[in-house]
C-alpha cells in the first residue's frame, strides 16, 4: 500500500512556497507601482519623458528671449545656463561670452538676407520682450506681463519629469516675484514636494515664499531648518549643488535669526555657512561682529581657519 | 491665357470637391480649440503656445494640401487617359502645366486664407489686438513658399513614376530644407576640401524655404519685416517657382504620354 503522506507533504510544501513567494513579491510590486507614473504620458513615453522635459525647459527659455535663441549649430557658450533659471537663482550661472552675439557676423549674403526673417535681437520677456525693444513700431502693447508666456512650457516640463527640481524653482520664482501669483506658486511647489519629498531646494523656495510673500517667518524658519537638516544628514562630501543650497539655507536662516534678535542662533547658522561660502573670511568677520554685539569673546583659532 | 485659367479653374474645383482640405481644417480647429481650453496657473492671457501650435498645424496642413494636390495631377490625367482628349483641344502642353501649377497655387492660397482667418480669430480673441500687416506678410510669404514647392512637385510628377514616391520625396526635401537649410553653410565650414565645396554648393543651390517661415516673428509679436526685404523674398520665390515650372515644361514637351 502506497503512503498518502508524501503527496500531502508536497502540497503543503508548495503552499508554503507560494505563500512565501507572494509575501516576498507583494511589497516589491507595491513599491514599483508607487514609483511608476500612472499617467498616460508616463506609460507611452517611458524614460524619454526626461529628454522631452529638458527640451520644453529650454523652450521656455527660448520664449523668454522671444525666439532669439541659439540652435545646436550656433555658439551656445552664453546660453549654457538658461537665463530665466539664472535670473531666478535656481541654477548656478555658467554662461560665458556675449549673449547678444551668438550668431556672429553673417558668413554670406544668404545668411545676411535670412536674418531679416528671424528674431535677431536679444530681449528678455520681463523687460518687455520683442514689443518693448521696438518702441513706436507696428507692434507694441503689453510691457512686462509677457513673462507669463513661459509658463505652459514649464508646466509641461514638470509633468514630463516631476523630479527636475529646477523647473519648480524657476516657475515659482516667476509666478510669485514677477506675476504676484503666490497661491499658484505655493501649489506648484507643493506638487514638487509631493514628487520629491524632503528636497532641500524646494523647501528653500517654499520658505522664501513664506518669508517674502506671506511674511510668515515662523513657517519659513521651519522649512529652511528642515531643508538644512536634510542636507546636513547627507553623506559627506556634499555635491556642489548641495553646497550651494546649504549656503542659501544657512545664510537665509542666519539673516532671519539676526532680524529677530536671535544673535546666538544667527552665529550658529553663519558657522554652518562658513565652510560652504566662497568667502569664509568675510563670514568670519560677520560672526565676530555678532559675537561683539552678543558680548561673547571670539575664539582665536577660528580667525585662522583655512578656506574650504 | 484663357486656356491656362480654364485648367486652373478645374484644379480649384477639384480641391473644394475633395475632403482633404476640410478634414485638415477641422482637425486644426479642433486641436487648437482643445489646447486653447487649457488654463495654466489660472492665467487666461497666455497665448503664444497656442499661436505656435496653430501655426504648426497650418504649416503641416498646407504642405500636405499643396504636395498631394499637385503630385497626383499629371499621373491621374495619364492614368485615366483624359490627357489625350485634353491635348486634342487647342491647348499646348506648356499651357496645361502652367494651368495645373496656377490652379494648385491659387487653391492653396484659398486654403491659406481660411487657415489664417481662423488663426487671426483665435489670436484676436486672446490678445485683443489684430496685427494685420504681420499676418498679411506671414500668410503671403507662406503662399509664395508653397509656390516653389508646387513647382518642385510638378517637376517631380514628370520624373518619378508614382505620385506617392514624388510626394514622399518632396516632403522629405521640404522638411530637410526647413530644418537645416539655414545652417548648411555652418556645417560646410566644419568640413574640408571636396566635402566643403559640395555642401556649400548645395547651400547656394537649394531653394531656401526657411526664409519664408516667419512663425517666430508672429508668435512673439516682433515688428513687421522691412518691405524691401519682403519684396526681395517674394521675387526670390517667383524666380525659383518659374525655374521649376520652366523645367517641367521643357521635360513635358519631349515626354511620351503613354
Amino acid at each position: 500500500m502506497r503512503s498518502t503522506k508524501a503527496p500531502l507533504l508536497l502540497l503543503v510544501l508548495l503552499f508554503i512556497l507560494c505563500f512565501s513567494l507572494a509575501a516576498w513579491l507583494d511589497p516589491r510590486s507595491l513599491a514599483r507601482r508607487q514609483q511608476r507614473s500612472t499617467d498616460v504620458l508616463g506609460v507611452l513615453m517611458g524614460d524619454s519623458r526626461k529628454m522631452f522635459a529638458n527640451h520644453f525647459f529650454v523652450k521656455a527659455d527660448a520664449y523668454f528671449h522671444s525666439g532669439f535663441y541659439p540652435t545646436i549649430f550656433d555658439n551656445r557658450e552664453s546660453f549654457q545656463t538658461p537665463h530665466m533659471a539664472g535670473d531666478a537663482g535656481a541654477m548656478k550661472d555658467e554662461n560665458q561670452g556675449e549673449e547678444t552675439a551668438f550668431m556672429g557676423k553673417p558668413r554670406d549674403f544668404i545668411e545676411r538676407f535670412n536674418r531679416h526673417f528671424i528674431p535677431a535681437t536679444h530681449t528678455h520677456l520681463d523687460q518687455g520682450g520683442a514689443e518693448g525693444s521696438k518702441a513706436g513700431a507696428d507692434l507694441g502693447e503689453s510691457p512686462a506681463g509677457g513673462v507669463r508666456e513661459i509658463l505652459p512650457w514649464l508646466q509641461l516640463s514638470a509633468e514630463l519629469d516631476p523630479n527636475r527640481i529646477e523647473t519648480y524653482m524657476v516657475t515659482s520664482y516667476w509666478l510669485r516675484k514677477r506675476m504676484g501669483k503666490v497661491n499658484e506658486a505655493e501649489e506648484f511647489l507643493r506638487a514638487g514636494l509631493r514628487a520629491n519629498p524632503g528636497d532641500s531646494a524646494l523647501l528653500f523656495e517654499l520658505g522664501r515664499l513664506y518669508h517674502e510673500n506671506r511674511q510668515n517667518d515662523e513657517r519659513a524658519r521651519n522649512l529652511w531648518e528642515l531643508g538644512a537638516h536634510h542636507l546636513q544628514q547627507g553623506k559627506p562630501p556634499l555635491a556642489d549643488s548641495d553646497k550651494f543650497m546649504l549656503s542659501n539655507l544657512s545664510l537665509s536662516l542666519a539673516r532671519l535669526e539676526e532680524s529677530h534678535g536671535n544673535l546666538a542662533e544667527a552665529i550658529n547658522w553663519l558657522e554652518v555657512f562658513k565652510p560652504v561660502s566662497p568667502y569664509p573670511s568675510q563670514v568670519q568677520t560677520q560672526i565676530d561682529d555678532l559675537r561683539d554685539r552678543l558680548g561673547e569673546p571670539a575664539p582665536q583659532a577660528e580667525h585662522e581657519a583655512p578656506a574650504h | 491665357m484663357n486656356n491656362v485659367f480654364a485648367v486652373a479653374g478645374i484644379v480649384i474645383k477639384e480641391m473644394y470637391r475633395r475632403k482633404d482640405f476640410y478634414v485638415l481644417l477641422i482637425l486644426t480647429v479642433l486641436i487648437t480649440g482643445v489646447m486653447g481650453s487649457v488654463t495654466f496657473f489660472n492665467d487666461d492671457k497666455i497665448v503664444r503656445y497656442l499661436k505656435e501650435l496653430c501655426l504648426l498645424l497650418i504649416w503641416i496642413s498646407s504642405l500636405v494640401i499643396a504636395i498631394t494636390t499637385i503630385a497626383r495631377q499629371m499621373p491621374s490625367e495619364r492614368e485615366n487617359r483624359t490627357i489625350f482628349p485634353l491635348l486634342a483641344k487647342p491647348i499646348s502642353r506648356g499651357e496645361l502645366l502652367i494651368g495645373k501649377f496656377l490652379g494648385c497655387w491659387l487653391a492653396c492660397g484659398i486654403a491659406l486664407v481660411c487657415f489664417y482667418s481662423f488663426f487671426a480669430a483665435i489670436t484676436v480673441s486672446r490678445e485683443h489686438h489684430f496685427y494685420f500687416l504681420n499676418y498679411f506678410q506671414a500668410a503671403t510669404l507662406h503662399w509664395f513658399m508653397l509656390g516653389i514647392l508646387i513647382g518642385m512637385a510638378l517637376l517631380g510628377s514628370l520624373v518619378f513614376a508614382a505620385p506617392s514616391s514624388n510626394a514622399t520625396i518632396c516632403f522629405v526635401v521640404a522638411t530637410a530644407i526647413l530644418l537645416v537649410g539655414r545652417h548648411l553653410n555652418q556645417v560646410a565650414l566644419s568640413m574640408r576640401g571636396g566635402q566643403q565645396a559640395f555642401i556649400y554648393g548645395l547651400y547656394y543651390a537649394i531653394p531656401h524655404l526657411e526664409i519664408f517661415d516667419v512663425r517666430d516673428l508672429i508668435i512673439h509679436n516682433w515688428s513687421i519685416i522691412a518691405w524691401p526685404y519682403y519684396g526681395a523674398a517674394v521675387l526670390y520665390a517667383l524666380i525659383y517657382g518659374a525655374f521649376f515650372v520652366a523645367g517641367a515644361c521643357l521635360l513635358f514637351r519631349r515626354k511620351a504620354l503613354n
